[in-house]
């Protein structure tokens, strides 16, 4: 068997001018993961830079409202306000050991892009980031944010124009660039060594919340859920638990308007995923017979995704952990009952992970212990969010912004 | 490795060429872009004008390894409803059509994936395609794509290898050791569709190359002009022209793309006719 395999799914189906490049990155890989220097230096930086540990809070409402011990992981507390800088952080100290000066990244929402920037900016990086032209229509509060922070934003006009686009274009930008640049990839997909590279940064979810949860309750959690766009989150707090069998780990994907509708983007828990090869890797994605990939959909832009880290859908094809899915509508529910609850602002993407526990709360034994872990903030995307409650007050605002924009530019 | 059909083809067409220098055209187009019936048109055109292998590409959604004007036509395929059967039957018709030309299929992966690699590789064996070329299947996991090139196309149909400047010696020697029919040697660092210097590196590494293989090399990406493929001569043995077929058929139609295929094999029908 082949490194960078997880069962069957993963590998590097790369093209052949990438090669050695790959080959370079994990050598650099590999040296600093058996390198105990390497992570110290990674576990100060995120202290010092991203208010690590983040904690791991007890929902006293909510355990009291549904009798069970909740407890969320509150990686919404990150510089950029996601678990994404984790990942962009690690992935800066590697390119620093590499000697590379230009980062590249794809993002969809643009939460990525904009944790990349920010790293970017940081170490003294030029950084360009790929977004699909749709994209960069739909959340101009991040690519405004990415430009300040000194990223150069390219809209990518390709394909369907979104997610999956700005990753075949960051990768063009790589083939003729790597002398330079890495790309910094956001999660845990695509080829060697990256499921593997990304899911050691986010490792340190996990870690921390494992020991976090047996300082407050001197046990184990039976259920830990996490959403999963391309998995990086996911993989990062299931490590935690991952050889403790009966911790239950519970895969969240988006499951749109319905996975009968055919307009979501759960592919493990929707059964109709299948395994392909696209992206530069294997697993299951969403498409037809011809193997052309299928448009997805989800309300939170970072679940929608055709494709899902190998390592999970080899966690999921044997057993360890189990897939759902919750729809656009129960995740909006659950982020309004955990705002209420809690006064905590969810990011929707990780609202699925709330939604899923708590249509399984109730059904669980009464000693149950819950992590949820809370991927992203969501005030931070307040067009988003304020758009998908359909809030009227909001409404007027803007309505009263863009008048207030048309006068001035007349 | 003893060679197979195609480089005998190829060998006897480079002998045919009354020059020191021979060179063969090699274009490139995307099935289904704008359509089938306007493939057909240019692919008489090419073939009227002294093109002499072709690579029909099969569209796929996430054309990694294409530039942007080719994943752009890959694209627009599938959004006019491009379907892979389809297209096998076109790409069979198209070698029934045209005899003489040794066609090639140029895909990815997932493509052969849906429909099950060994059926894939036997459906073009029938179809009487010569080679594949499959840009995200690095050699290290195309073992059994090989061997189901060797089964069903029974020296007829050949696996191409892609070599590249970025790999090492030791990588092109391991590639090269499985190299049949020729090798796409990828120009310039980057993807199809920007304009390569043919200067001293590409000379450096095709001499690299040519260490590794003894089957006639193609150098792909990047030919736009007549002076492109002069520059080409005494290098390689097949220049690729892709991109710039395609923009001249956006500006031209086929009739446009037959022109620009005259002007680049012009020089080598005088020469070949002295
Ligand atoms: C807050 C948040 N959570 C989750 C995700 C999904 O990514 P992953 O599955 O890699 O954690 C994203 C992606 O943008 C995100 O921004």
């Amino acid at each position: 068997m082949q490194t960078g395999y997880f069962g069957e799914f993963g590998g590097a189906f790369i093209p052949e001018i990438l090669h050695e490049t790959f080959r370079r990155l994990t050598e650099a890989y590999e040296t600093a993961r058996a390198d105990p220097a390497f992570w110290n230096e990674y576990l100060r930086l995120m202290e010092n830079y991203s208010g690590r540990p983040t904690p791991l809070t007890f929902a006293e409402n909510l355990s009291r409202r549904f009798d069970r011990r909740i407890y969320i992981k509150r990686e919404d507390l990150n510089q950029t306000g996601a678990h994404k800088a984790n990942n962009v952080m690690g992935q800066g100290l590697l390119m620093r050991r590499m000697g590379k000066t230009r980062a590249i990244a794809e993002t969809g929402a643009g939460q990525h892009g904009m944790a990349c920037a920010t790293m970017a900016a940081r170490m003294g990086f030029e950084c360009t980031i790929y977004m699909g032209a749709e994209d960069v229509e739909r959340q101009r509060s991040n690519v405004f944010w990415m430009e300040r922070l000194g990223a150069t934003v390219v809209p990518v006009t390709s394909g369907s124009r979104t997610l999956k686009d700005a990753v075949n274009e960051a990768m063009r930008d790589w083939v003729g660039s790597m002398d330079n640049t890495h790309y910094v990839l956001g999660t845990a997909c695509g080829a060697h060594p990256f499921p593997a590279m990304v899911s050691w940064f986010q490792s340190i979810i996990g870690h921390e919340a494992r020991q976090q949860i047996l300082a407050a309750e001197g046990r184990l959690p039976t259920h830990v859920y996490a959403c999963v766009g391309g998995g990086s989150n996911a993989m990062g707090i299931f490590q935690g638990f991952l050889d403790d069998p009966r911790v239950h780990l519970v895969g969240v994907e988006a499951g749109g308007k319905g996975l009968a509708s055919g307009r979501h983007a759960a592919r493990l828990a929707s059964g109709t995923g299948v395994v392909g090869v696209a992206q530069g890797y294997k697993t299951f994605f969403l498409q037809n017979d011809d193997g052309q990939m299928l448009d997805t959909h989800s309300v939170a832009a970072g679940l929608d995704y055709v494709g899902v880290s190998p390592i999970l859908a080899h966690l999921h094809a044997s057993g360890r952990i189990r897939c759902e899915a919750a729809s656009d509508r129960e995740v909006l529910d659950a982020l309004q009952l955990l705002m209420r609850q809690e006064g905590l602002i969810p990011a929707l993407e990780s609202s699925h992970a709330v939604a899923q526990a708590f249509k399984e709360l109730p059904t669980l034994p009464p000693e149950a212990v819950v992590i949820i872990n809370l991927s992203g903030r969501g005030d931070k995307d307040i067009f988003t969010i304020a758009d998908a409650l359909e809030d009227p007050g909001w409404r007027r605002y803007i309505r009263k912004k863009a008048a207030e924009y048309s006068v001035s530019e007349a | 490795m003893s060679p197979t059909s195609l480089e005998i083809h190829i060998r006897a067409r480079l002998a045919e060429q009354a020059t020191d220098h021979p060179i063969l055209l090699m274009s490139h187009l995307v099935l289904g872009h704008p359509s089938l019936e306007e493939n057909r048109r240019v692919i008489a055109a090419m073939a009227d004008n002294g093109v002499d292998l072709m690579e029909l590409q099969i569209p796929f959604s996430e054309p990694i390894a294409d530039g942007p004007v080719i994943a752009q036509a890959n694209q627009s395929a599938l959004d006019h409803g491009f379907r892979v059967e389809e297209g096998l039957a076109f790409i069979g018709e198209t070698v029934r059509r045209h005899p003489q030309i040794p066609f090639l299929i140029m895909t990815y992966f997932n493509i052969l994936l849906a429909r099950g690699v060994e059926r894939f590789i036997r459906t073009a064996a029938e179809l009487g395609v010569r080679g594949l070329i499959i840009p995200d299947l690095p050699p290290q996991e195309a073992a059994a794509a090989m061997a189901a090139c060797r089964e069903f196309g029974k020296g007829n149909l050949d696996w191409i290898q892609l070599l590249t400047p970025t790999s090492t010696d030791e990588r092109l020697g391991y590639i090269g050791e499985r190299a049949a029919g020729f090798c796409y040697c990828v120009a310039r660092k980057g993807v199809t569709g920007k304009r390569t210097d043919f200067d001293a590196s590409l000379r450096h590494f095709i001499t690299r190359c040519r260490a590794v293989t003894s089957t006639p090399l193609a150098v792909g990406f990047g030919v736009k002009r007549p002076e492109d493929v002069d520059a080409l001569r005494g290098v390689a043995d097949i220049a690729v022209v892709g991109t710039a077929a395609m923009e001249h058929h956006a500006a031209g139609g086929a009739a446009a793309v037959g022109t620009f295929f005259g002007e680049l094999s012009r020089g080598r029908r005088t020469a070949a006719t002295v």
